[in-house]
């Protein structure tokens, strides 16, 4: 499952990541494996979103998103 | 000032990092370049206890010591370049206390680097109301470093970490955070090797980051390139593997050294703010209402301080004037520099007003809510959410507007910014829209309630809208991204604006623009003095010759003389005789020699038309009454065909021409000063005048 099929609320736990320079800059920002992220809102227009990741609130658009599995 | 050591300030964004910053500092600080780059550098010196003087550098604010922008390449930069002897004695690393983690990770880089360090924990406050108890001996400890617990918004344990810069060692003590000879043992042993690093980390950023470093030389490069074909290097994935071993240490040191609560509480103040500010519905409707403040609030707050700046020069050049005797030094001085000067400085107030609105919206929280909420409107014109300030601040004036896109990050967003926010209708058109309506549109209304000027100047304020989002999209697709486009952002919990640092960015941006704008605009003003002041060869003197006939002298009044003198002698100029030249050229458009020198001295600032329009037809009076200026153009007729010079073509595609084109030497001097690379004002200037010049034809030949 990808992060970005989360509805707002939901939580989840970082497996792994299918874009490696996204990953650098996730992982970087506190999306790591192991971690759990909650989505905490969508924009109004549907994009990007807010997740809660490693005690703070972090929006990225659903293409990034979608580039971290969830376990 | 001479300092007796260098301190460098490192941390991640909204750490309270320019606040410590400017309380370390207090008015000591200048902003200059960094050598050999183009990103300002913000200094200033801090008395330390034991009497010796520490420069504190503030680098911008970094998630990791891997550069995202060019603003964050410099932190590394600045780190490693022993030979400009750029590299601090002591850094101090700030992290907030409430959010240790992420925080962390750029300590464990900095850390790595083996320069001496000190923590600075800041928020501390904020962390223990939240109910996070940390070990601050045991996590010292754990270090090695001296850790300092502060509160930068309340001004707490400020002595103390003063009190530590002055004790802090000369040699490195930090304990190594992750194995570092593991990543990429022999390449980092062989660059190590070859360019006498001691430090394995060093050499290993050397790898990541020789092509963005300017103080390699290109050899040196090519070289690394080399070794790292050699040792099959991969860049991301090194930092991949890197990112999570340093994960792995912070996760082990916070096991040990921090208590959280173990209720999640996620109904904080924060998220109940966000769930008005960013909803559906409510979301939108506050935003434009903060816009609409903000565009108020330039408008009518800065009117007071503006006219006063204004009476002042105005004051200052009558006596000047009236004190030392009259001659070309004199007029230079009045004519030329101070009214230069009374430019500059007419903008000052709302250069002020809109930096002090911007950096408020910036400090509680509430920029990065807009950008979330617009980045996907935006993104589809080739534009961000955050460029939605500075287009809505292009109402009152392009120069604080194009200063404040250095809050985005993304590059090619940016210079899309810069590029078409001087199409926005600045307030400077104002004076030339009404003067020209009201020459040729009739006062008459339309369905009863539009009158038909005011739709014209709604419409004129609507196509600059247009042009500049129309404009966007093209540039979209010419602009070459140099980075992946991705939007990965920190939304901060909403906190109480610093007052101080509000001030502080009002008299900053404030300085930084008379002084930098400041010299061009004189430069230009002095140019148009020379040219409107001189003619080629004896013209002047014949001119005085012919007036001081009899048949003038004893016909008309002194006053109305001087006017007709003034305005046969602008013809005679050199600026007079460009007009003439130009001519041919701004045919096609319905504009004569006159409008030509206009349009020519108008480019400084756009408002000099009106003022040129009243000196080239020798207004009776006062040169800034409008109706006076009016008349006069209102009865101008052209010579050869008798018929008025001002048609509704020649006012509409004249207005046309003002709504396109650059005329504006701050905004050129501003651009100039953000990209810091001539190439963008020289393309903007080409691209608003080749636009100028065909809206204006085909508004002219439409209309004729």
């Amino acid at each position: 499952m990808r992060l970005s099929q989360l509805e707002v609320g939901e939580t989840g736990i970082v497996k792994e990541f299918t874009d490696l320079e996204m990953s650098v800059k996730l992982m970087e920002m506190g999306c790591l494996p192991g971690e759990e992220i909650k989505i905490s809102r969508i924009a109004p227009l549907g994009d990007p979103i807010a997740i809660h990741v490693s005690g703070y609130q972090l929006s990225l658009r659903k293409f990034e998103a979608s580039t971290i599995i969830l376990q | 000032m001479k300092a007796d050591i260098r301190v460098a300030l490192v941390g991640n964004p909204n750490t309270g990092k320019s606040t410590l910053f400017n309380i370390l500092t207090g008015l000591n600080q200048k902003i200059g370049n960094f050598p050999g780059v183009t990103v300002d550098k913000k200094t200033g010196f801090c008395q330390l206890p034991d009497g010796r003087t520490a420069e504190i550098i503030d680098l911008p604010g970094t998630y990791s010591i891997y550069p995202k922008s060019k603003d964050e390449s410099i932190v590394f930069s600045v780190l490693a370049d022993k030979a400009k002897g750029m590299v601090p004695d002591l850094i101090v690393v700030i992290l907030d206390a409430s959010n240790l983690k992420r925080n962390l990770l750029l300590y464990t880089q900095i850390a790595d680097l083996k320069i001496p360090v000190i923590v600075a924990l800041n928020m501390i406050d904020v962390s223990e109301k939240a109910g996070i108890i940390i070990d601050i001996n045991l996590f010292a400890q754990k270090l090695g470093v001296p850790v300092v617990p502060i509160s930068a918004r309340k001004i707490k344990g400020i002595d103390q970490l003063k009190t530590t810069i002055a004790y802090a060692n000369k040699i490195a003590l930090q304990q190594d955070t992750i194995d570092v000879d593991t990543i990429a043992p022999k390449l980092v042993a062989q660059i190590q090797a070859e360019y006498k690093i001691d430090n394995p980390y060093l050499a290993l950023q050397l790898a990541h980051q020789h092509e963005t470093l300017g103080f390699l030389t290109p050899a040196e490069s090519d070289r690394i390139e080399e070794l790292e074909k050699e040792h099959a290097f991969h860049s991301q994935k090194a930092q991949a593997s890197e990112t999570i071993a340093r994960y792995n240490f912070i996760n082990d040191l916070l096991y040990d050294t921090v208590k959280k609560p173990e209720t999640a509480h996620d109904e904080t103040v924060s998220n109940k703010i966000d769930k008005i500010l960013t909803h559906k519905v409510f979301g939108f409707i506050i935003f434009f209402a903060i816009l609409m403040f903000i565009f108020q609030a330039i408008f009518s707050w800065s009117a007071y301080p503006m006219s006063l700046i204004e009476q002042l020069f105005i004051k200052l050049q009558s006596l000047i004037s009236k004190t030392m005797p009259a001659g070309p030094l004199v007029s230079l001085i009045s004519d030329g520099i101070i009214a230069g000067l009374s430019g500059v400085m007419v903008f000052v107030p709302q250069i002020a007003i809109l930096f002090a609105l911007i950096s408020i919206l910036e400090d509680t929280g509430y920029m990065s809510r807009v950008t979330f909420m617009m980045d996907k409107v935006m993104r589809k014109v080739g534009l961000n959410g955050k460029s939605v300030v500075p287009l809505i601040g292009g109402f009152a004036c392009a120069v604080p507007s194009i200063m404040s896109t250095r809050n985005i990050e993304n590059w090619k967003d940016r210079m899309i910014t810069i590029m078409v926010t001087p199409l926005v209708a600045c307030s400077a058109r104002l004076p030339v829209y009404t003067l020209l309506i009201a020459l040729v549109v009739p006062d008459r209304n339309v369905w009863w309630v539009f009158n038909m000027r005011g739709l014209a100047l709604t419409a004129m304020y609507l196509l600059s809208i247009v042009s500049a989002i129309v404009v966007a999209f093209v540039m979209k697709f010419i602009l070459k991204s140099r980075e992946r486009g991705y939007f990965i952002m920190e939304l901060p919990v909403y906190r109480m604006p610093r007052w101080k640092n509000v001030a502080f960015t009002m008299y900053d941006r404030s300085k930084t623009f008379v002084f930098q704008a400041g010299k061009v605009i004189i430069a230009v003003s002095i140019i148009l003095w020379v040219l409107k002041s001189y003619g080629p060869g004896d013209r002047f003197a014949q001119i005085d010759k012919a007036f001081s006939q009899p048949k003038y002298t004893k016909t008309m009044t002194p006053d109305s003389l001087e006017k007709v003198i003034a305005s046969e002698k602008l013809e005679n100029s050199y600026a007079g005789v460009f007009g003439h030249v130009i001519e041919p050229v701004i045919k096609p458009l319905g504009f004569d020699w006159k409008i030509g020198i206009a349009l020519i001295s108008s480019f400084a600032a756009r408002e000099v038309f009106v003022g040129t329009m009243a000196t080239i037809y020798s207004v009776e009076g006062d040169a800034d009454k409008m109706e006076s200026v009016q008349q006069k153009m209102h009865g101008a007729t052209n010579p050869d065909t008798g018929k008025p010079v001002f048609t509704l073509a020649v006012a509409f595609s004249l207005m046309m021409f003002y709504a396109f084109a650059m005329q504006c030497a701050s905004t050129v001097a501003v651009v100039f000063r953000e990209t810091k690379d001539w190439r963008w004002p020289a393309a903007q200037f080409a691209y608003m005048t080749a636009l100028a010049y065909s809206a204006s034809f085909i508004v002219y030949h439409l209309l004729k």
